[in-house]
């Protein structure tokens, strides 16, 4: 995997409106994020087109233009804001790669769902949490076009002159800073798992197969 | 003394490789495998000259892209024909055995777990599926992972985990006729929420939990992940033990013995401490159905659409209008009574042979509403020659729904069978997510003698009244 440097980039906003009042989508799932017509590749890549496709294009396959996405400069978004439950429903990693595919590298929203919030790290893609306040507060800052920038490092977001921390654990945030690949580190450890095999062979053999 | 410990704590300890600060690293007992979140993770093993660790511990089959009619031509879709053909290849290269279309035991892959006996009690399970959480039923820790998961798996046998924490709900009191597990799965989100499980493990218990069949108990777990939770649980008692005893792939002999004396031992240890607690008492619950686009819409059948202007949160309010737009409903208006055009039986949730018979029972000698198109998907090629030799097909032929083949079909409609724009579905699969059956459909997601009810009224209705 990559690793993550720091991000500079466009952040769209996920919104549901109401008059001139507007709060984050809450919610967001991977059925909306990715549809399942586009879960038959076998690959990774080549999704972002379809990213939040039944939002983004009508029936005829014509861009609808009020939708975030479509909209400069937010077609260029690296950065997504969203409200609570970001990513449930699906396991489906298809969410992870086609945000990626997309060009997305920053999700900030107050919660996740737990699968794909491991999916994000996978991929290399930072999911911050940040209270609801001030997600809809940098949601003012995204919606006029300001450039976010994030360092993972010293865990900060910066926009505009406004300044803001959040937390990581440090396991995941070296995950993505070193671009790991987990399962080399796993299998360093194999002999771990060799003796874990042979005790469960002896003390769980109805688990053997 | 030792301190009380849940199911849960038990079963993780004796799953640990190593414990980490962050991470653990978790022993897998069984992974199972499909065709849809399968191929990059092969690929990957692939690229990396890796094999897979133990490919006895892996069971794969076709499920999500299958047609569930006339299987003799074969897949039509191109790329679904691809994407199970890869499966298929993937697991002659790798080892694994694979359960072919054409094989009587091809089904949905959390049904066909427990009926081949790959699901036990005390293991853990891992399916790069959300629904993974379905085994619980039988007391295992079962998660979905992603496809990058799904790798680590095949290539280690193991994952990274987090511990969670302990959520029990308890589900107490006497339970009213026609209310079903899929009732019981409802109110449990409606109560929790789709967020509240998040971080948690459910552990179910209560007197009604201990009186649901094994069909029930899945039901109940599958819907686990709807509220949030990775993995719901359930202490294995001797329904559990009778389920399993016999069946293919669980131990015999001695070794079932010993595995019984060693599953007695799993139940929560008494006064052990959760994290979180609540407890929904039965006694006046009614049939349910979601009005909107997220599972956690839930109202009993006789209630009123929510109307938006009397919720306080922002983002609650606006996505209550989003939904109710999308859905095509009036804010206050009764949910019974309204027009479907489709009932669809079958999924994870609600594709077992106690599902069919549920459904068969309330319709027998009735008709499908002419304007509704109805079907059965029986949730495995097992479950199906079940409901066959008991003369279910027939009940539900001859009232007018369509019998099909088994498989996902249109709980996620990436097969032929979908909805189209604004028709709308009385279903017993667990999303009603904006286009999830199909773009632009509408789902209300009930149990199967609902399903039935609305089939045969032409609309949403109480099976109540419809039975009386
Ligand atoms: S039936 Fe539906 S929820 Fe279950 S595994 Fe298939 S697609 Fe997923």
């Amino acid at each position: 995997m990559e690793k993550f440097t720091n991000i500079k980039g466009i952040a769209a906003p996920m919104l549901t409106t109401d008059g001139n009042q507007f709060s984050m989508m809450i919610n967001v799932d991977t059925d909306m994020i990715i549809p399942k017509q586009f879960l038959k590749t076998i690959k990774r890549t080549g999704l972002g087109k379809n990213l939040f496709h039944e939002m983004r294009y009508d029936y005829d396959d014509n861009e609808i233009k009020t939708f975030i996405l479509n909209k400069e400069p937010f077609s260029k978004a690296k950065v997504l804001l969203a409200g609570n439950n970001f990513g449930c429903g699906s396991s489906r990693e298809h969410a992870a790669w086609a945000m990626l595919d997309f060009g997305i590298r920053v999700i900030m929203a107050p919660t996740y769902a737990d699968i794909f919030y491991n999916n994000c790290f996978k991929n290399g893609i930072l999911p911050i949490c940040l209270s609801e306040d001030v997600v809809k507060y940098l949601a003012e800052f995204a919606l006029k076009g300001e450039e976010f920038e994030i360092f993972l490092k010293e865990q900060s977001i910066r926009v505009s002159n406004y300044e803001v921390n959040f937390e990581i654990d440090t396991s995941s945030k070296n995950f993505l800073l070193e671009g790991f690949d987990d399962i080399g580190l796993t299998m360093e450890d194999s002999n771990l798992i060799d003796i874990y095999e042979d005790e469960s062979n002896t003390n769980l053999p109805w688990y053997s197969l | 003394m030792t301190q009380p410990k849940t199911i849960y704590d038990k079963i993780w300890e004796s799953h640990l490789v190593y414990q980490g600060k962050d991470g653990s690293l978790i022993y897998i007992d069984r992974h199972l495998v499909h065709e849809v979140t399968s191929p990059q993770a092969f690929e990957g093993l692939r690229l990396s000259d890796r094999f897979v660790r133990q490919p006895k511990k892996t069971l794969a089959v076709a499920d999500h892209n299958v047609p569930t009619e006339d299987r003799s031509k074969g897949i039509e879709d191109e790329e679904s024909r691809i994407q199970v053909e890869a499966l298929r290849q993937n697991c002659e290269d790798f080892g694994i055995e694979f359960i072919g279309m054409d094989d009587l035991r091809q089904g949905i892959v959390h049904i066909i777990g427990p009926e081949q006996g790959f699901t036990l009690p005390g293991s853990t399970i891992v399916c790069g599926d959300s629904h993974t959480s379905t085994h619980g039923a039988f007391g295992a820790l079962a998660v979905g992972i992603g496809t990058s998961e799904v790798e680590h798996v095949l290539a280690t046998q193991t994952l990274i985990q987090k511990k969670s924490k302990n959520f029990n709900v308890q589900i107490v009191g006497r339970c009213p006729e026609y209310i079903t597990a899929k009732d019981l799965a409802l109110s449990v989100i409606g109560a929790v929420g789709t967020a509240g499980g998040t971080g948690f493990v459910i552990e179910y218990s209560g007197n009604v939990v201990e009186s649901l069949t094994m069909e029930g108990r899945m039901t109940l777990c599958n819907l686990t992940i709807e509220a949030g939770a990775r993995a719901g649980l359930i202490a294995p008692d001797n329904k559990t033990y009778e389920y399993l005893q016999n069946r293919p792939m669980t131990p015999k002999g001695e070794l079932w013995e010993s595995a019984l004396k060693y599953w007695k031992t799993l139940p929560s240890d008494k006064d052990v401490h959760y994290d979180k607690t609540i407890t929904i008492d039965t006694k006046n619950l009614a049939p349910l159905v979601t009005w909107g686009t997220s599972p956690e819409d839930v109202i009993e059948i006789g209630g009123n659409i929510p109307i938006p202007e009397e919720i306080e949160d922002d983002s609650k309010k606006n996505a209550i209008k989003r939904s109710l737009e999308y859905m095509g409903l009036e804010a206050g208006a009764p949910i019974k009574g309204l027009k479907i055009d489709k009932v669809f039986i079958g999924s994870c949730t609600n594709g077992r042979i106690e599902d069919l018979r549920d459904a068969a029972r309330i319709l027998k000698d009735k008709k499908v509403s002419e304007h509704v198109d109805a079907m059965v998907v029986p949730g495995s090629g097992l479950v199906k020659a079940q409901a066959e030799n008991e003369g279910l097909d027939k009940i539900f032929m001859e009232s007018g729904f369509d019998w099909r083949e088994p498989g996902c079909s249109m709980c996620l409609a990436m097969n032929a069978d979908k909805l189209l724009p604004e028709e709308r579905c009385a279903s017993t699969s667990n999303r009603n997510f904006e286009g999830r059956q199909g773009r632009g459909g509408r789902t209300h997601l009930l149990s199967p003698k609902m399903a039935v009810a609305a089939a045969v009224m032409g609309h949403l209705a109480d099976v109540r009244e419809l039975d009386s």
